[in-house]
């Protein structure tokens, strides 16, 4: 073997190893779509406490309600697009969706994120829900950076700007809204860009 | 120089084999579909140039069942691993002599 021959083997290595442990299909369009739904959601939000009697709004109100259902409907919108996109990408490089490193992003991102979201309805229940925003933020920081180990497009400094996101949020909590907003709509947006100008095209 | 060629391990002087080992070194274990997607190679490619890793005692190959579809995960020994790790070591003082 020539040492040409040997240098194409250490790429190999190289190669291999990477692809092997890390989830490619993620899609760069489905970020930019998920900040402009949460935008949108946001909009939405705001219009409805806005129009609301008073500037922040019970638990036991209407539209307390609305504003869950506009917050599920955010989420439930991005993650369906992100799967149906992702899966696109994949089939498009020929892998499947569902291989041993999306189980293991899947788990890594999934344990912060639902531990999250359980405790922030604990917190709703308790009549605590002044740091909602900041604790979104926060959690799904820390699911980022956890997950970001087993994808692509250095999703960890994501995660550090989400996480500083919400400590900041945490400290001036009237802004939470406009925190939020940056969080997971432009950031989404800005960070989707990113992904798909490296790697989707 | 004949130091470091002894090293170079002839069962990795494949391209096949070399991925099988460079996956299964930075993974638990991987199945024979997955290994057959990344490297790209035909069934019977792959499952005999496993079976010359497994020879070796490289790597070692459970077989079961999931469902009723048959299931065959592939994961590296510690022998493979060190010998895996030997080879790499020697290509790269290869490269910078």
């Amino acid at each position: 073997m020539s040492i040409e021959d040997y240098l194409k083997d250490l790429t190999e290595i190289k190669d291999m190893m990477h692809k092997s442990s890390r989830f490619f299909s993620l899609s760069g369009l489905s970020g930019i779509l998920a900040g402009i739904y949460a935008l949108i959601g946001a909009a939405v939000g705001y219009y409805i406490v806005s129009t609301h009697t008073r500037d922040y709004v019970m638990i036991s109100e209407e539209a307390f309600r609305y504003i869950i259902i506009d917050l599920a409907l955010v989420a439930t919108a991005s993650i369906v697009t992100g799967l149906w996109l992702s899966y696109r990408k994949a089939r498009k490089n020929n892998e499947s969706l569902w291989n041993s490193s999306a189980r293991r992003l899947a788990e890594a991102l999934l344990v912060p994120l639902i531990t999250g979201g359980i405790f922030i309805i604990i917190k709703i229940y308790q009549q605590h829900y002044g740091l909602t925003g900041a604790l979104m933020l926060i959690f799904y920081g820390l699911a980022l950076v956890n997950a970001s180990k087993y994808t692509i497009g250095n999703v960890k400094y994501l995660g550090y700007i989400e996480i500083v996101l919400g400590l900041v949020c945490a400290i001036v909590p009237t802004f939470g809204f406009v925190f939020w907003s940056i969080g997971f709509g432009v950031m989404h947006i800005i960070y989707g860009s990113l992904i798909y100008i490296k790697h989707d095209r | 120089m004949k130091n470091i060629l002894g090293n170079i391990n002839k069962a990795f002087d494949h391209r096949i084999r070399l991925g099988i080992m460079s996956v299964l070194v930075v993974n638990e274990h991987a199945d024979f579909k997955t290994l057959k997607e990344l490297l790209g190679v035909t069934d019977g490619n792959l499952a005999s140039h496993a079976k010359a890793l497994e020879k070796e005692a490289y790597i070692k190959v459970e077989k079961s069942f999931i469902g009723r579809k048959p299931n065959t995960k592939y994961s590296a020994t510690k022998e493979g691993r060190l010998a895996f790790e030997k080879h790499v070591a020697a290509i790269e003082k290869l490269l910078r002599t």
